[in-house]
């Protein structure tokens, strides 16, 4: 455990100190900011607007954040041979990709938290200058705290989304493991499509890969419950509970492939 | 018990797509390496002393063979407790210094903060990097990023050292501290094991050394036994030699090449046959007086030449 943590210190040490991860922040928060000038453009729906923009902003930022940093951190450490100095060292191989996804989801985490807080101080002070005739409006309050819900839900999806990344990075290009993941991603958001095949084509064979695909593939249409929290629509605790779990167990999944084809591999 | 032991030891890639051949890399390598010594691993580029060292620190698995490390098969984690690693051409992480780098590394052995902060700042400064320790490492050269590498193979006080061309990239100054630093190592009673392709840096080091060519081992010994008893010639200085003298005797054919040093002084080469002392007797004879006379040794390097020419290519097709 003292391995794995000193490793995803490091990645953590050095992804803050990327400039890449600054410019995304940066303009994550710079997005989010101007959506409230978008939202005053468009009369009654500001907030909606506004929480539509920002929500989606956390997710789309949150997603450019684990795909570049994610494909890029195994494959960097192997194109530019630190590696070779890293896995001489007392650590085991299992232990270097476990390291590397940890101290990613700590950055992301922080990432995640900085957009955060700036989304909640915009939607805070349009229910704060919003006059009391119109925040009597709003579907919900404006800084309500069940949208954390639908960031913890962001969250988990960013951490299936880098063990995914991290996974292709283990024996492919960043290119194509940048491609692959973001495909698995689109896919992911469209996967009832695919249990509904049967409703589409006749052939059975076809039905039945739909289904098993639908199966196997990582369902990350079920993460997204922005337009609940949006809108003041419950989400219920348990639905919470079990998405996360069912995202965390895939993450346990795709770790366990990544460690076994990375502990096979020669470095040439 | 040998610090290093390898048996038959056999690293093949695969290449091409379509119609996939292995390609040996390395070809039954057996060696063993005693404790306390320095050991040379030489050979040209491609010769297989990349893919060695690979295999000795598990960056690679083998196709066969087996290797050993202090009695324990490579990757054990208990040997990697006790081992130094500087690969060919180090590279680190961008956005660390030095210091975090080598402190990371102590870490990693189980090092409190502040000693992994202590032995840090003690081994940049043996490397002749102090003064830059807070420096990013993106902004270092080639010879500090080696120099760098050397401090972070020396992190846990090993009691073996893989140096993979530890010289590569540095200066004649900085390759004097370093075959310097590890003259200390052997005082130290740590194993060295280097490669290299500058024989000058095994000559003044090695105790042992083992040519590699072609993925396989060419020779192995004392250096003394691989070189010093290849005698191909003599040199002879004579001084109030005749003309006439010298030039009988090149007429005879003993005596290869002259050099004029002075008035009737002359540096001699003579071949192995006759031997030296006839011709000798025959020039004190006319008259020439005895300055020196030593036997012309191999080098290291007309060895090294000698075996790397003997070696032919490996085809995969005699692999296969």
């Amino acid at each position: 455990m003292r391995t794995i943590r000193l490793v995803a210190v490091n990645v953590f040490k050095e992804s803050v100190r990327d400039k890449i991860l600054y410019n995304l922040v940066i303009f994550a928060v710079l997005m989010i900011s101007t959506s409230y000038l978008i939202g005053q453009l468009t009369g009654g729906q500001d907030v909606k607007i506004i929480k539509d923009l920002g929500l989606a902003s956390i997710s789309i930022f949150g997603l450019l954040i684990s795909v570049f940093i994610g494909i890029g951190l195994v494959w960097k450490e192997v194109e530019k041979r630190s590696i070779y100095t890293l896995l001489s060292k007392p650590i085991r191989r299992g232990e270097f990709v476990v390291g590397k996804y940890v101290g990613l989801v700590l950055t992301l985490v922080i990432n995640v938290a900085v957009m955060t807080v700036a989304f909640y101080a915009v939607v805070g002070y349009m229910g704060w200058a919003a006059p009391e005739n119109v925040r009597a409006a709003f579907p919900s309050p404006a800084a309500d705290p069940a949208m954390l819900k639908a960031v913890a839900l962001i969250m988990i999806e960013l951490m299936l989304v880098t063990a995914i990344a991290l996974f292709f990075s283990t024996f492919s290009t960043p290119f194509l493991s940048a491609m692959l993941t973001v495909g698995l991603w689109v896919i992911g958001h469209f996967n009832d499509d695919l249990r509904n095949l049967g409703s589409y084509v006749g052939s059975s064979t076809a039905v039945w890969l739909g289904k098993a695909l639908y199966y196997v593939l990582p369902n990350f249409a079920a993460f997204d419950v922005k337009a609940q929290a949006v809108y003041g629509q419950p989400v219920p605790m348990g639905y919470v509970g079990l998405t996360a779990l069912y995202g965390l167990t895939y993450v346990a999944f795709v770790l366990v492939g990544a460690v076994t084809i990375f502990s096979r591999r020669d470095f040439k | 018990m040998n610090a290093i032991e390898i048996e038959a030891l056999t690293k093949h890639y695969t290449t091409g797509f379509w119609r996939p051949r292995p390609y040996p890399a390395l070809d039954g390598l057996t060696l063993s390496v005693a404790p306390g010594e320095v050991f040379g691993f030489l050979g040209p580029n491609g010769a297989g002393k990349t893919t060695t060292l690979k295999l000795l620190m598990q960056l690679i698995y083998p196709t066969s063979g087996h290797a050993s490390i202090l009695g324990k098969p490579v990757g054990d984690i208990a040997v990697k407790q006790r081992v130094g690693y500087l690969p060919e051409q180090p590279y680190f992480y961008d956005y660390l210094t030095a210091e975090e780098l080598l402190e990371y590394f102590a870490a990693l052995f189980g090092a409190s903060a502040a000693a992994a902060r202590q032995r840090a700042s003690g081994l940049l400064d043996d490397v002749g990097i102090g003064g830059e320790r807070r420096v990013q490492l993106r902004k270092f050269s080639k010879g500090m990023l080696q120099r760098v590498g050397i401090a972070q193979a020396l992190i846990n006080e090993p009691e073996i050292v893989f140096l993979d061309e530890p010289m590569s990239g540095l200066d004649p100054l900085g390759r004097r501290e370093i075959r310097e630093l590890i003259l200390r190592l052997r005082d130290r009673g740590c194993t060295v094991f280097f490669s290299s392709h500058v024989l000058a840096d095994a000559e003044a080091l090695c105790s042992r050394v083992a040519v590699m060519a072609n993925g396989r081992l060419s020779a192995t010994g004392r250096l003394s036994d691989l070189v010093a008893f290849h005698v191909r010639g003599w040199e002879l200085v004579v001084s109030g030699l005749p003309d006439t003298a010298l030039e009988h005797a090149r007429s005879l054919g003993h005596v290869v090449r002259a050099t004029k040093l002075g008035e009737g002084r002359y540096a001699l080469e003579l071949p192995l046959s006759p031997a030296p002392d006839r011709t000798l007797a025959e020039m004190i004879g006319q008259g020439a007086r005895l300055v020196s006379l030593n036997p012309v040794r191999d080098t290291l390097e007309d060895f090294f030449v000698q075996q790397v020419a003997a070696s032919k290519p490996r085809t995969s097709a005699e692999v296969a």
